[in-house]
């Protein structure tokens, strides 16, 4: 398969080309989509064993307070976000959304404190966008800088603690969402206890020139094996995770989208620090009244994977059109193709059934509760 | 007489029936294969219309009916674990059997030799 040469190269290139990994264009990167032992090996491994995966492409940035106080980067994407940065503790790492002006979701992020910065993790589609957007409203109070020298690595899976451990002793010690930065392997590293699989794992950010050898040596280990984007995304799914640019745009709220979780209180109606992110009187009006549409669990009869954008029905003959698949497919571990959509909120209850359409056939769906897999945090 | 599409089909010709399957390099392509749908016995065919889809946890891709004629047999062991298709794509994970409208049809097809050429 060609691949076009202006597509830009993680630092771990040359190692997924040697591990046999398929390379793919994915948001202007080529990217392993499969390693030799395939999707479905490589997704039950990580839910067994421990999966390596290179997520080089995404963005790495450092948002840092011109005062060089860090509370006031704090409320700086406080600006941007609906989330309770300024009540982060140091070492803590927390899920958040840009938000538009509307409500929408411009990308979802991870937002780490490390004591005398901030360091945030975007999707690698948006990060440009993203950047720009944080330059345009805080950088005023805040000096931004993307790391473009240093890879990013996820080790996933009920082995991933035993294995880290065993460059690093201190890993153990470490809560869901514990953020470190640590020498691994004489690396100097920054490592978090997350994940985008719903299993326990850490993600680590590496100097590009170590990167190679960190995994090198993570792949020693007899319980590792490299995993693809084409796992990444069926294990995602069974977790209940969206994926940005399919379960959450500009055009979903976060509301809409399930997520209120990630608004803690202090930032909703009534809250210490209410409002202030754009978007705001759209959102948190949504809170009181609620949002006409949800997202939704699809458990799919069956074997035929529901894809997106199957249009879903209330009736067995695409009569009633109600909503549509936004994330599909096959889910390994639990042998039986998973889906996930927004439906109208009267239909969002757990038990409703409804209709996907695949190929002109109205397939019986049942909406249920996510994840389709439980989580292995540990909290 | 074994032949191949530049789609990715194989047919093992005899008499007037072709077997046809997706050739190891799709498969290969495709990877684990979690679903297969199969035409309808009695239906007919033509060159280049959808006869089958197949599905891997990834993505949906149709197979092609590679000539005109008539579904005789369909490969139902395929359907109940598609995993057969990527074991043993040229042999057990065969797809349907094709009842041809004209023999001759099936000389413009490819032989092994410019199928492999083809896939390099």
């Amino acid at each position: 398969m060609d691949v076009s040469s202006d597509l830009k190269k993680t630092p771990l290139h040359d190692l997924n080309v040697s591990l046999g990994a398929r390379m793919v264009p994915f948001a202007g990167y080529e990217m392993p989509v499969q390693f030799p032992a395939g999707v479905m090996k490589e997704h039950l491994h990580t839910r067994t064993a421990a999966g390596l995966f290179d997520v080089s492409h995404m963005g790495q940035v450092i948002v840092r307070a011109r005062s060089g106080d860090n509370a006031d980067a704090a409320l700086a994407l406080e600006r941007l976000v609906p989330v309770d940065v300024a009540g982060l503790p140091e070492g803590r790492q927390r899920y958040a959304l840009f938000t538009a002006g509307d409500g929408g979701i411009l990308d979802d992020l991870m937002i780490a404190n490390l004591g005398d910065h901030f360091f945030v993790v975007v999707n690698a589609a948006c990060k440009d966008a993203d950047l720009a957007h944080l330059e345009k409203h805080i950088g005023d109070t805040c000096e931004l800088t993307m790391l473009t020298d240093r890879a990013l690595i996820a080790l996933q899976g009920p082995h991933a603690q035993s294995v880290l451990a065993e460059l690093w002793a201190d890993i153990a010690g470490m809560r869901f969402m514990d953020v470190r930065a640590c020498d691994l392997h004489d690396a100097d590293c920054i490592v978090s206890r997350s994940g985008y699989t719903g299993e326990d794992g850490f993600e680590i950010s590496i100097p590009a020139d170590r990167a190679e050898k960190v995994c090198r040596h993570l792949l020693d280990h007899p319980d590792v094996m490299p995993i693809g984007l084409g796992a990444r995304d069926s294990l995602r799914l069974e977790a209940g995770l969206c994926l940005y640019g399919n379960d959450i745009d500009t055009t979903t709220t976060p509301v809409e989208a399930a997520l209120e979780w990630a608004i803690q209180k202090v930032r909703r109606t009534g809250g210490e620090r209410e409002g202030g992110f754009p978007g705001a009187e759209a959102i948190l009006g949504q809170f009181a009244s609620g949002a006409a549409r949800r997202r939704v669990g699809l458990k799919v009869e069956g074997k035929a994977p529901v894809r997106p954008p199957a249009r879903l029905y209330a009736d067995a003959e695409g009569k009633t059109e109600v909503g549509h698949v936004t994330s599909g497919g096959f889910g390994p571990s639990i042998e039986a193709p998973v889906a996930m959509g927004y439906v109208p909120v009267a239909l969002a209850a757990p038990g409703t059934p409804l209709f996907a359409e695949v190929r002109g056939k109205y397939l019986p769906v049942t909406v249920t509760a996510l994840p389709f897999v439980a989580n292995t945090f540990k909290r | 007489m074994l032949k191949f599409t530049a789609e990715h089909e194989w047919l093992k010709i005899d008499g007037d029936v072709a077997t046809v399957g997706i050739t190891t390099h799709a498969a290969e392509q495709l990877g684990d294969l979690v679903f297969v749908e199969l035409p309808e016995v009695g239906g007919t065919s033509f060159k280049g219309g959808d006869a089958a889809t197949v599905e891997s946890v990834k993505a949906a891709s149709d197979v092609y009916c590679p000539l005109d004629g008539e579904i005789v047999e369909v490969n139902q062991a395929i359907v109940d674990d598609p995993s057969l298709v990527n074991s043993d794509p040229q042999g057990a994970g065969w797809f349907f059997k094709l009842k041809l409208n004209n023999k001759a049809d099936a000389d413009a097809l490819l032989d092994e030799a410019a199928y492999k050429e083809l896939v390099g």
